[in-house]
């Protein structure tokens, strides 16, 4: 110490003298101006780049582990590797799928209503961003992000025909409902020329932040439709099927919660402040719709149940995806409490009262989370979180209804109709198709069997007692 | 020889185990169950679904022992397994007839 305070001045005098020996600065010539607008574009590159690759791997964390553990705890144990296999098959197939050509339909050029092939085999998606979609990023991250969206997206069907369809059947279906249902949705929505467009000059501008209708409603109205054409479970509803291990949906939710961070606010497809505001409405959305569910049941059975808790939580996580980017973090409080409890009445009354089995609720949380949440977005969408309208001399224009833009709760109702349509239309052809050709279900025998044993001859949980 | 079989409440059985071993209950063979006498079950509800559930766990001790330990063991195990509540369980005695002991061939009582 004594000999610091012995140096210190002798510090400060050599640190005067390099500010009087440095000459005057120079005026700075233009290249260095131009140099260093270059860097700060590159720093800024780095990190949105740095924060799409991290939010990739958060979205593919949805898949599996995520939704695999949520869906596989909810079945009966002869069919946990079944069912998280269906999951987990989405990751390497539709992987391939979209390399091949689903990259190129949903953000090739295109029409209004499917992206042209000018991308098939990833030709001429490189290191240079692409100025529509994001400019701060390659476009090579921008294809890797929207792959996961992809792969989810299928794999939230299964949870309608699960316990019930062929391993191979469900392959094929998966790969043409990637092509005929998603790729022309997400690129309505999404893509370059987009007839629902929002950003690029879409006839009807429907606000889709991260997939509400491109991802939850064709999911969830294409899981109904497998519900419905497939049948139900043998000794459904007689026979109870209690979910074999509520332990790991449990896991499996609260991935998906974390995942959903990628999902939602790395849609803003940068790391600035509208992925900070993303952030914070999927996550209040969550919890409030956690809150709703379980009190709804709270109220009705007398007991809050953990189960419950969990789906709700997904529940505002999917209404919230259409909205993350537009809303306010109060009107993100308010549409996760509505959606818990809507989609509580879906599954818990409506479903019960129709009688169709949707196994694990893909339509009940899904196709209803989805709907609600694409309408809610048309209400709270505010032009102080994200300006999106704007005039011809620039001046903001209101987005949502609470603005006064009513016509934009109009065009949301087209946006979610036409996902519905083609959801509709799209699954019913595929399943016929399979149908027909191979065959959806397993035999009244490998559906008692379990899926695990006959389709991929493992168990889930291999006992014998004499083992050591 | 008196063949007993108590089916008791989980909960109780490390107590009703102790208890035996201490009266010098020598061995015994223990089986997880699910059953119900006229206790019935309870109701689960998984989104918004009823399930009755009318099989509860219970554990099932099996034991051999000598006619003059029988009246002994009864009252431990009703001692230590009841809690005064419906579904404690039961207790059933048979007669057997024989045993063998594999190591060294011995029968009868000397066999327990």
């Amino acid at each position: 110490m004594r000999l610091v305070k012995k140096l210190l001045p002798w510090f400060f005098l050599l640190f005067a003298a390099t500010l009087t020996a440095q000459p005057a600065p120079a005026a700075p010539d233009a290249p260095t101006i131009a140099q260093l607008q270059q860097h700060i574009a590159d720093a800024k590159g780095s990190a949105d780049n740095a924060w799409m690759l991290m939010c990739s791997a958060l979205v593919l964390l949805m898949t599996g582990p995520g939704l695999a553990l949520f869906y596989g705890g909810l079945v009966r144990k002869k069919n946990v590797l079944g069912t998280m296999m269906q999951s987990f098959a989405m990751m390497a197939l539709i992987t391939v799928v979209w390399a091949i050509i689903g990259y190129s339909l949903c953000f090739g050029s295109g029409n209004g209503f499917i992206g042209g092939v000018e991308h098939a085999f990833l030709h001429a998606v490189g290191a240079a961003p692409d100025a529509d979609y994001a400019t701060t990023i390659p476009q090579q991250t921008f294809m890797i992000y929207q792959l996961m969206f992809a792969i989810i997206t299928p794999a939230l069907i299964c949870g309608a025909f699960a316990e019930r369809m062929k391993f191979s059947a469900m392959l094929l279906f998966m790969t043409l409902w990637s092509l005929i249902v998603y790729a022309p949705m997400a690129h309505m929505v999404w893509g370059k020329g987009g007839f629902l467009n929002a950003s690029l000059g879409g006839r009807f501008p429907t606000l889709d932040f991260a997939g509400g209708t491109v991802v939850h409603i064709t999911s969830g109205l294409s899981a109904l439709i497998c519900a419905l054409y497939l049948g139900r479970r043998v000794g459904f509803p007689k026979e109870a099927m209690p979910p074999h291990s509520v332990v790991l949906s449990f896991i499996g939710a609260c991935l998906l919660w974390v995942g959903w961070f990628g999902f939602n606010a790395g849609s803003a497809l940068n790391a600035g402040s509208l992925a900070t505001s993303a952030f914070i409405a999927t996550h209040f959305a969550a919890a409030t719709a956690a809150i709703g569910w379980a009190g709804a049941e709270w109220i009705r059975n007398g007991k809050p149940s953990v189960l419950g808790a969990i789906s709700g939580s997904v529940a505002g996580l999917v209404a919230i995806t259409p909205a993350a980017g537009f809303v306010r973090p109060m009107s993100a409080l308010l549409i996760g409490l509505i959606a818990g409890v809507f989609c509580y009445v879906m599954v818990a009354v409506v479903k019960a009262h129709l009688g169709y089995d949707d196994s694990l609720d893909a339509f009940g949380v899904h196709g209803a989370g989805g709907t609600i949440g694409a309408l809610l977005t048309g209400v709270f969408a505010s032009s102080l979180v994200n300006p999106v309208f704007k005039d011809a001399r620039g001046h903001v224009l209101p987005v949502g209804m609470i603005e006064g833009n009513f016509r934009q709760l109009g065009n949301q109702a087209i946006g979610v109709l036409i996902a519905i349509v083609l959801a509709v239309v799209g699954t019913s052809l595929i399943l016929m198709v399979v149908n027909f050709t191979i065959g959806l279900r397993v035999s009244t025998e490998e559906e008692a069997q379990g899926l695990d044993l006959t389709q991929h001859g493992e168990e889930g949980y291999y006992w014998e007692a004499s083992m050591p | 020889m008196t063949k007993l079989e108590a089916v008791i409440q989980p909960a109780r059985f490390e107590a009703v185990k102790d208890a035996l071993i201490e009266i010098g209950v020598e061995g015994m063979t223990v089986i997880e169950v699910r059953g119900h006498g006229r206790q019935k079950g309870h109701t689960e509800f998984y989104r918004g679904r009823e399930y009755i559930v009318d099989l509860l766990p219970k554990v099932k001790i099996e034991a051999v022992i000598p006619d003059a330990m029988v009246d002994k063991a009864v009252t431990t195990i009703t001692e230590a397994a009841r809690t005064g509540k419906i579904g404690d369980g039961k207790i059933f005695l048979s007669r057997i007839d024989d045993a063998v002991r594999i190591r060294n061939d011995e029968r009868g009582e000397n066999a327990l």
